[in-house]
């Protein structure tokens, strides 16, 4: 593996160029330049890992049992990876990906505060999952963050929330969160399951294939070591985070009664969905995900999007978690390696049948939690008409519901141009999904029916000098000259 | 509010001197390999910026590149995304503050 600190460094044209250096595009990484490929693997962390595996080679954490062995896990993908000829830039963004003209792509990478724009034949998309949106009254306050957040910051900084923490949401990695801090020393006050029960009804069909999957065992730990040992509460119906300038408590409504808890810090957690900002930039298509609730982008058995070239690989495709997200990295990086001609279609299906049979194995059981996890409408839609829904551009819950009824809006797309949800740095990231959800809900319909924001690259702000100071190609100075 | 876990600082305590910066003009010291957000949460910094809408004060939320809400001047270039950026011995950090002015604007 070689290590690029500068853009100029960087070579003019890859075989591959994979996004995002979590579970997904280290292995894809790996397995194309065994296959010696030339292979580009930028990611915009500081240290390889993506979040599941967040400064594996760097944490300052040494006490193994704090974040559990799955975490441990992710070294031996950074080990396989340095062995090979890969390039690797940190601290690298993809802002564009788009197709060139010699039936290539043309990728836009900022890194050190220089754009620059480089070929690749293939693409491998492997930006990974963010956690869902969860919007309550006030969970802008600072003080208020992902649980996901906390994690991160316990990985690669070693810290813990200092005060009362409360942890709130649903889904198995809420209850991994909250033992890893719980084991690292923070000081848990509450945490405020709002799993619906009657999710046990649509789930229980799907519990005989979970009883036989690889989760079973260790979501059961999880789940009865947490309980154990946290104030756990359960059928939470509704939170709100109370407090002027920073959080100070949290009120929780359940069974009908409502309390205020205090606390210092509250982390909101309601599962992870695909990161899509990219995909939907570069113009594959995607589709509304029923089960796990979530747009997804489509992709076939090699996990080829719509655009032939580009392959969408790990939980950006849809969430299956770390040990498969390695799993699909692997796959598509040999559908790319078929593509550009270094394996034949047999060798192709021959190397990736054993991958295929593990990935199998580490996806069974999951329909099970999805159905489980799957968030209230009252998270998903907020009820509130206060609530801030998008983060950036400070819309409402109840403006935007306004605008659907009164003013006909249907889509995503419209509503952007009425009230700026989703225009501000962060690009419908946060608002997104629940945006969605609410025309969704005023007008009686599926999300799916409802579609998506049509996101525009750059998918990263990048200044304007960055842009100035890129070399233009023959084809923008035709564009301009007469 | 942040604390370290106290098997940080028995490992690293004596291995990695501390990054000395300074956010909004008072001097701080994190982690070596912290990145810029983490470093203001280690220092009891909840909120690093005020928005351009309301002026509302706001913290890092996603610490993973998603949600700008960490969003800070560094060295004096605003917009910067705190949980992407790794923090450098002296590094001058400060509030982003709410809209900018026209009059701000330099050349
Ligand atoms: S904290 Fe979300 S982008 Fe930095």
């Amino acid at each position: 593996m070689k290590t690029i600190a500068e853009i100029g460094l960087l070579a003019e044209q890859y075989d591959i160029a994979i996004v995002g250096a979590g579970p997904a595009g280290l292995s894809a990484a790996a397995r194309a330049a065994e296959l010696g490929l030339s292979v580009l693997l930028a990611d915009e962390n500081p240290a390889p890992g993506g979040q599941i595996y967040r400064a594996i080679t760097t944490t300052p954490v040494t006490d193994r049992s704090v974040l559990g062995e799955d975490y441990w896990k992710g070294g031996a993908l950074i080990a396989r990876l340095e062995r090979t000829d890969a390039v690797y830039a940190p601290g690298c963004t993809v802002w564009s990906v788009a197709p060139d003209e010699a039936g290539g792509f043309e990728l836009g990478l900022s890194l050190g505060g220089q754009a620059r724009l480089v070929a690749a034949r293939q693409i491998i998309l492997a930006t990974g999952a963010q956690e869902r949106p969860f919007p309550i009254p006030g969970w802008t306050l600072p003080g208020v963050m992902t649980a996901g957040a906390a994690q991160i910051v316990l990985k690669s900084s070693g810290l813990v929330p200092g005060g009362r923490t409360v942890i709130a949401g649903c889904g198995p990695l809420l209850y991994l969160l909250a033992g890893q801090l719980a084991a690292a020393g923070a000081n848990i006050v509450a945490v405020l399951d709002t799993t619906p029960r009657r999710n046990w009804l649509a789930a229980i069909a799907a519990f005989p294939d979970f009883l036989r999957s690889p989760y079973l065992a260790k979501g059961l730990k999880l789940m009865t070591q947490a309980r154990g040992k946290l104030p756990f509460r359960t059928g939470v119906t509704s939170l709100a985070a109370e407090g002027t300038d920073t959080v100070t408590g949290v009120k929780v409504t359940r069974g009908g009664a409502t309390e205020t808890i205090a606390c210092d810090a509250l982390l909101l957690h309601q599962g992870v969905i695909p990161g899509i900002n990219l995909s939907n930039a570069a113009g594959c298509a995607q589709a509304f995900d029923a089960v796990q609730r979530c747009w997804t982008p489509t992709v076939d058995d090699w996990f080829a999007s719509s655009i032939p070239g580009i392959a969408i690989a790990g939980d950006g495709a849809g969430i299956g978690g770390a040990e498969s997200a390695a799993l699909r990295g692997e796959i598509a990086a040999l559908d790319a390696a078929r593509r550009l001609g270094r394996l034949s279609e047999a060798e192709r299906d021959e190397k990736a049948a054993p991958t295929r049979a593990g990935l199998a194995r580490s996806l069974r059981g999951r329909r099970f939690l999805d159905l489980l996890y799957r968030p209230a409408e009252a998270f998903l839609a907020p009820p509130a008409d206060e609530t801030i829904v998008c983060r950036c551009e400070e819309v409402t819950a109840g403006q935007i519901r306004d605008t659907a009824s009164r003013l006909g809006v249907t889509g995503p797309n419209q509503m952007k141009a009425f009230l700026r949800c989703g225009m501000g740095p962060c690009q419908g990231r946060l608002c997104g999904p629940t945006v969605v959800e609410l025309i969704a809900q005023v007008h009686g319909v599926s999300p799916a029916e409802t579609g998506y924001y049509r996101l525009r690259p750059p998918v990263k702000p990048i200044t304007l000098g960055e842009l100035a100071a890129l070399p233009p190609t023959e084809f923008a100075v035709k564009a301009v000259v007469r | 509010m942040f604390r370290p876990i106290a098997e940080a600082k028995a490992s690293d305590g004596t291995r990695v001197a501390p990054v000395g910066f300074t956010f909004d003009g008072r001097a701080m010291t994190a982690r070596a390999g912290d990145t810029v957000a983490a470093a203001l949460l280690a220092n009891g910094v909840q909120a690093c910026r005020q928005t351009p809408v309301s002026g509302a004060p706001r913290g890092p939320y996603c610490m993973m590149g998603v949600c700008f809400e960490c969003l800070v001047v560094i060295d004096g270039i605003g917009n910067r995304q705190g949980c992407l950026v790794p923090l450098r011995d002296g590094m001058r950090i400060q509030t982003q503050a709410g809209r900018r002015q026209p009059d701000e604007v330099q050349s």
